[in-house]
């Protein structure tokens, strides 16, 4: 277990080396859909730690019972539990963002992001790692989700968290506010990232050589 | 042998039936708690709405800061129809024991999904007061306009006598109804659902009223 990343490392490497968007691709379903306004980013983005935070928490804990054959239903299990508990709150105390997001916070239970970090980090490692694990994710999750909705809604309705920002000579692009719009802008920015470590790798490699 | 395996499949699954009693007692726990919340939203949703789908959104306002009551009674209308009977679920609005008016729930197919809205009319049924849209998926920026109290405003004392149409460009005719530039499908299936419920209600209502 030398090997294995520090808690700190885990919380650092989730924010941007290894964020779960851009350099992992995982969890691609809410990035896609839920991106169309900075309000449900944020959400989705807090529904997601809140899962993920408790996921990793007990997984961690219970990680010396686990039977290898028997962790990926161990693992469904505690994540179903935790989004069941997400959707029924957002129901209960935010009923309007609710029905915004209507099928994507069930759909948390099958974003890979949460059983990926169960799978690789909080089966194996202690509590805290995992924690921190979590929360350095879910950073990571949400500085990819409020980068591409920032990019949708201020192109897509001049508004930035429903204020407007734009003036409003400004035609909206309807199309960013459309799924197009995600692709798009998701595309462009993965590109952003590659090209930025690209860039970074060879600098490295310069002063190396 | 059998022992042996018996024993062998305890060892094996005690964990997974554990947590499962253990995350099933949490989320009962958690449905209890939260359970009466959810439903008082939804149903709250509708109801909130009733005294502006009456009187419109400036008296509805006047009535709630001068505190006077508007009596929310729903009921459930049913309709016959083709052999079928359709369920509306109506709410009757009323102020000093006078009936306001009427407010109906309903729904049909919009461009994208289900339209679900709200109905106002007068005791009478002769009139609409106003309508409101409580969930639509319509394509944004162009669909979704029919949630705007600009577009709504139209509907407001449009008679229940003609069914009414969307057009395209102004409406000249007291029937008719601007549709959304780009957006005539999500438009005509809203005076779509209205014509339906005013053809399906206007009847059972009225005696309704005179029955008060």
């Amino acid at each position: 277990m030398a090997d294995q990343p520090t808690s700190l490392e885990r919380f650092v490497q989730g924010i941007l080396p290894e964020n779960p968007v851009f350099r992992q691709l995982l969890g691609l379903c809410p990035t896609l859909a839920v991106t169309n306004n900075m309000k449900s980013a944020i959400t989705m983005t807090g529904a997601v730690l809140f899962v993920l935070f408790c996921a990793n928490v007990i997984t961690s804990l219970i990680r010396n019972l686990l039977k290898p054959h028997l962790r990926i239903v161990i693992f469904t299990l505690t994540i179903a539990t935790f989004v069941t508990i997400a959707d029924r709150f957002l129901a209960a105390y935010l009923y309007q963002m609710s029905k915004t997001l209507g099928p994507y916070i069930p759909l948390i239970i099958v974003n890979c992001i949460i059983i990926c970090r169960c799978e690789v980090c909080a089966s194996k490692q202690g509590v805290i790692t995992a924690g921190a694990d979590a929360i350095g994710q879910s950073i990571g999750f949400g500085i990819a989700l409020s980068a591409i909705a920032a990019v949708r809604e201020i192109l897509g309705t001049g508004m930035f968290f429903e204020i407007r920002v734009l003036p409003a000579a400004w035609p909206d692009w309807v199309v960013m506010v459309l799924p197009p719009g995600a692709f798009l802008t998701f595309g462009l920015l993965i590109g952003l990232v590659n090209w930025y470590e690209g860039f970074r790798a060879q600098k490295a490699g310069k002063i190396e050589g | 042998m059998t022992e042996n395996v018996k024993t062998n499949f305890f060892s094996q699954a005690w964990l997974v039936l554990l947590l499962a009693i253990c995350f099933g007692a949490m989320l009962a726990g958690m449905q209890i708690a939260l359970g009466p919340t959810i439903e008082a939203n939804k149903v709250n949703e509708t109801l909130e709405r009733v005294p502006e789908m009456v009187f419109g959104a400036d008296r509805a306002r006047e009535l709630a800061d001068r505190e006077q009551a508007v009596d929310v009674t729903p009921l459930t209308v049913g309709v016959d129809k083709a052999g079928k009977t359709v369920r509306y679920s109506v709410f009757e609005a009323k102020t000093d024991g006078q009936l306001a008016g009427w407010v109906t729930k309903t729904a049909g197919q919009g461009y994208a999904d289900k339209i679900e809205m709200l109905i106002g009319f007068d005791p009478q049924v002769e009139k609409i007061t106003g309508i409101f849209v409580l969930d639509q998926k319509e394509t944004p920026g162009l669909g979704n306009k029919i949630v705007t109290d600009e577009w709504r405003s139209q509907f407001v004392a449009k008679s229940t006598g003609q069914s009414l149409a969307a057009v395209k460009g102004k409406a000249k005719a007291g029937n008719e109804i601007d549709a959304i530039t780009g957006a005539t499908i999500s438009s005509k299936a809203v005076t779509d659902i209205i014509n339906t419920a005013v053809v399906d209600l206007r009847e059972p209502l009225i005696t309704k009223a005179k029955g008060m």
